[in-house]
C-alpha cells in the first residue's frame, strides 16, 4: 500500500513537472490522473489497489466511533442506575490475527467498546484476555461486535 | 437565529455534553466496586468527554476567527491512542500485584492461565 502511495505521488510530480505547473492545483490533476492510472495497472500489483483498503481504513474509524457511542451510553445506564446489579468476569478470547499492529489495534478497540477491557495477552500472542462488566448478557453480543471488528482488520491487513 | 448563533449552539451542545460525561465517568469511578469495573468507566467514558469538549473548542475556533487550529487535532488523536493503552496498563499491574476481583466476580480465565505458567 505504502508503495502504490508513493507512485501515485511520483506520478503526480511527473504531470507537475510535463505541465510546468509547480502548484496544488497541478499537483492534484497529477494525483488524480496518476490513481487512474495505477487503477488501470491494478494487476501488475501483488496487493489490492490502494484506494479500497483507504475505505476500509475509514470504514473501521465509523465502526470505532459507532462502538464509542454504544460504550458510553451502556456505561451511563449501568453507572445511573439505582442498584448495581454488574457480574463482572474475565474471560479468554482466541483471536486469528498475527501482526503485532493488529493485535494493538483489536485491543485498543475492544478497550473503548461496551463493557469490556483487554487485561493481558498471552505470551503467544493467540489469546487475549478480557474483562466484561456485565458477563451474561456480554458474552454473545460482544463476540458478534468483536468478529465486526476483525473481519474490518482483516480486510484493512490483507 | 442566523449562522453564528446556530455554530455557537453546536459547540456549546458539544462542550455540555462532554462535561455531563465526565461528571458521569466520576461518579462511576466511585460508586464501583473494584478497580477493574473503576478503570471500565474511567477509561471509556473519559475518552469520549475529552474528544467532545476538544471538538467543540475545534469547531469555536474554527467557526469564530477561522483559525485551524492543529494542535487540538493532535491532542484529540493522541488521547483516543493514549487512553486505553493507559487503563489496558493499570488493571494487568493491578492484576499481576494481586488486587482481589469484587465479590460479584462470576468468571475468572485469567488465574487458571497465569497459574499453569508457574
Amino acid at each position: 500500500m505504502a508503495f502504490q502511495i508513493l507512485l501515485n505521488v511520483f506520478l503526480a510530480f511527473c504531470w507537475m513537472f510535463l505541465s510546468n505547473d509547480p502548484s496544488a492545483a497541478g499537483f492534484i490533476t497529477g494525483y488524480i490522473l496518476g490513481m487512474l492510472s495505477l487503477f488501470f495497472f491494478r494487476r501488475f500489483f501483488t496487493r489490492q489497489f490502494y484506494l479500497w483498503k483507504m475505505f476500509s481504513i475509514i470504514k473501521l474509524f465509523f465502526i470505532f466511533l459507532k462502538e464509542l457511542y454504544l460504550a458510553n451510553v451502556s456505561v451511563l445506564k449501568t453507572v445511573l442506575s439505582p442498584k448495581l446489579n454488574i457480574r463482572p468476569g474475565i474471560f479468554a478470547f482466541k483471536t486469528e490475527l498475527t501482526k503485532d499492529w493488529e493485535i494493538t489495534l483489536l485491543s485498543l478497540l475492544i478497550t473503548l467498546t461496551p463493557g469490556t477491557l483487554v487485561m493481558d495477552i498471552s505470551d503467544d500472542r493467540t489469546i487475549l484476555y478480557i474483562h466484561a462488566m456485565d458477563i451474561e448478557d456480554a458474552e454473545k453480543a460482544i463476540f458478534d461486535i468483536r468478529e465486526s471488528f476483525e473481519k474490518a482488520i482483516q480486510e484493512v491487513s490483507r | 437565529m442566523n449562522g453564528n448563533e446556530i455554530s455557537e449552539f453546536i459547540t456549546v451542545f458539544l462542550m455540555l455534553i462532554g462535561s455531563i460525561i465526565s461528571v458521569i465517568s466520576a461518579v462511576g469511578i466511585i460508586r464501583f466496586p473494584d478497580v477493574y469495573t473503576r478503570s471500565h468507566a474511567a477509561t471509556k467514558s473519559s475518552t469520549l468527554a475529552v474528544l467532545l469538549t476538544l471538538v467543540g473548542a475545534f469547531l469555536y475556533f474554527f467557526i469564530t476567527e477561522s483559525l485551524v487550529s492543529v494542535r487540538l487535532i493532535l491532542g484529540i488523536v493522541f488521547v483516543f491512542l493514549t487512553s486505553p493503552v493507559a487503563g489496558h496498563l493499570i488493571i494487568r499491574a493491578a492484576y499481576r500485584s494481586n488486587v482481589k476481583l469484587a465479590d460479584s466476580t462470576v468468571e475468572d480465565e485469567l488465574k487458571d492461565a497465569l497459574h499453569q505458567k508457574d
